[in-house]
């Protein structure tokens, strides 16, 4: 495949990254808040989410929307899996990656010293999105654990039987939801960057100083 | 491991009325996040969800292999004590005079003679130490015993190529099950739980006994048992909850 298909010149976020992002993220949204209702109908610890938090009404109508919205996160994150291998996007977005990038970018952007440049992910965004695709993998394995134990059970077994697998599915939504809150924070420190991730575009002019362009 | 059981919701559950689940199912926050998608039409997203739900039940039945067995485990393994579940508490659960109970069968099936549980005790039995799934996310080991449920089914003369097996069960519950299911090695008709005759609290006379399913596919006090091409529903399955539930 050629190197960016998708992506048209001054573009920041190919297309097929835009459209999978904003499709996960309702996904994941969906799967979350539904998740927290069919989690409360027998909770792992003493906690409840409070029912406004909550997707579905009630036990039946939450994993209806669970079981509906997990074909969109399978299939939306497949296609945009595949296109990140196959297009190059993740290799050239990603990589490299290295422990003492992460350390000194991390203690830049605590001291506020990390500037943010349009087109280009510093070592801490890398690992975050890194991890958040390994976070969202491992919610879809231990969720197929524990809807299909028998069918399955090698799956199911490798998780750590039917009871671990749920502390697994539990444990990597919390992590998901703590790269959002992140996210959503870095986003609000940093207002510009939602319009690419619609747009494509940095500034919304048809043409992006090259500058600004990502390489 | 607190365990909600689903009498526990049962009061939202009176106040759906069939199929208005997915209505509930807009909830604050649904209508919050579709806010801009315009999606204000509740029986829009009910029939898509229901919709869903059908294809999931399609799903599940490609992905069930007839041959694969549910993991069984040592007796050492099972659950003290294994949890009560109904809709109603625990006292309400039906007594059923074994002495004088007689099974009934309809639909397609060649010989209706009624069964007497010691007609039953004759046929050949099995029995499984395998783990009972509620839909609740808990889960439970226990020990079942009984007839096979294939065994039973060929001795009456059932049409096994009939789509559905359904269940009228003594505290009005009923159910039904895709007749692979039903003909899975695992499936027992339960007369026993660990060794002894069904108490009422597990479903005295009998349950079906299906460790491929969830906990709800597995009725209990069973009355009646019929073979029928036309899907026959649940109590659960009716009010939203996925018909194939499979494990």
């Amino acid at each position: 495949m050629a190197s960016t298909p998708i992506r048209q010149a001054g573009s920041i976020h190919p297309l097929l990254v835009r459209v999978t992002h904003w499709l996960n993220a309702f996904a994941v949204i969906c799967m979350i808040m539904s998740g927290w209702q069919i989690f409360n109908a027998s909770p792992l610890f003493d906690f409840r989410f409070p029912h406004w938090m909550t997707l579905g009404g009630w036990l039946a109508g939450a994993i209806a929307w669970h079981f509906a919205a997990m074909w969109l996160l399978a299939l939306n994150g497949l296609a945009y899996l595949a296109y990140g291998v196959l297009s190059g996007h993740f290799r050239r977005s990603f990589l490299p990656l290295t422990a003492s990038a992460v350390a000194g970018d991390l203690a830049a952007a605590l001291r506020f010293r990390l500037p943010h440049r349009i087109g280009a992910y510093n070592a801490v965004q890398r690992l975050a999105y890194v991890v958040v695709i390994l976070l969202i993998t491992a919610a879809v394995l231990s969720g197929l654990a524990i809807w299909k134990p028998v069918q399955f059970q090698e799956l199911t077994a490798v998780l750590g039987g039917y009871d671990t697998a749920r502390w697994v599915h539990f444990l990597a939504m919390t992590g998901i939801v703590g790269f959002i809150v992140v996210h959503l924070a870095l986003v609000l420190i940093v207002p510009k960057t939602v319009l690419p991730m619609i747009t494509g575009r940095a500034t919304g002019e048809r043409h992006a100083p090259p500058a600004e362009v990502r390489p | 491991m607190s365990r909600l059981r689903l009498r526990d919701v049962q009061p939202q559950l009176r106040s759906a009325e069939r199929r208005l689940f997915l209505r509930q199912a807009l909830s604050l926050g649904a209508v919050t996040m579709l806010a801009g998608c315009d999606l204000s039409d509740g029986d829009t997203f009910d029939r898509v969800l229901w919709a869903m739900s059908r294809w999931n039940d399609k799903v599940q039945a490609a992905l069930f292999n007839p041959h694969r067995l549910a993991p069984t485990y040592a007796e050492s393994a099972i659950t003290e004590p294994f949890p009560f579940n109904a809709y109603y508490p625990e006292a309400r659960a039906p007594v059923v005079d074994t002495s004088t109970f007689r099974l009934e069968l309809s639909g397609r099936v060649a010989n209706k003679r009624p069964w007497s549980v010691a007609d039953l005790r004759q046929l050949p039995q099995a029995s499984q130490v395998t783990r009972h799934i509620c839909v609740e996310g808990w889960s439970a080991i226990g020990k079942w015993g009984g007839v096979p449920f294939s065994t039973f089914l060929e001795r009456v003369g059932a049409d096994l190529k009939a789509r559905y097996v359904g269940f009228r069960c003594a505290d009005d519950y009923y159910s039904s099950i895709d007749m692979a299911t039903a003909l899975h090695p695992q499936t027992l008709l339960a007369l026993d739980y660990r060794d002894a005759a069904l108490p009422p609290k597990y479903g005295s006379p009998m349950k079906l006994r299906v460790p491929t399913k969830l906990g709800f596919k597995n009725p209990k006090h069973i009355m009646a048992i019929f073979v029928t091409d036309d899907n026959p529903g649940g109590y659960w399955e009716d009010q939203g909850y996925n018909w194939f539930s499979g494990s």
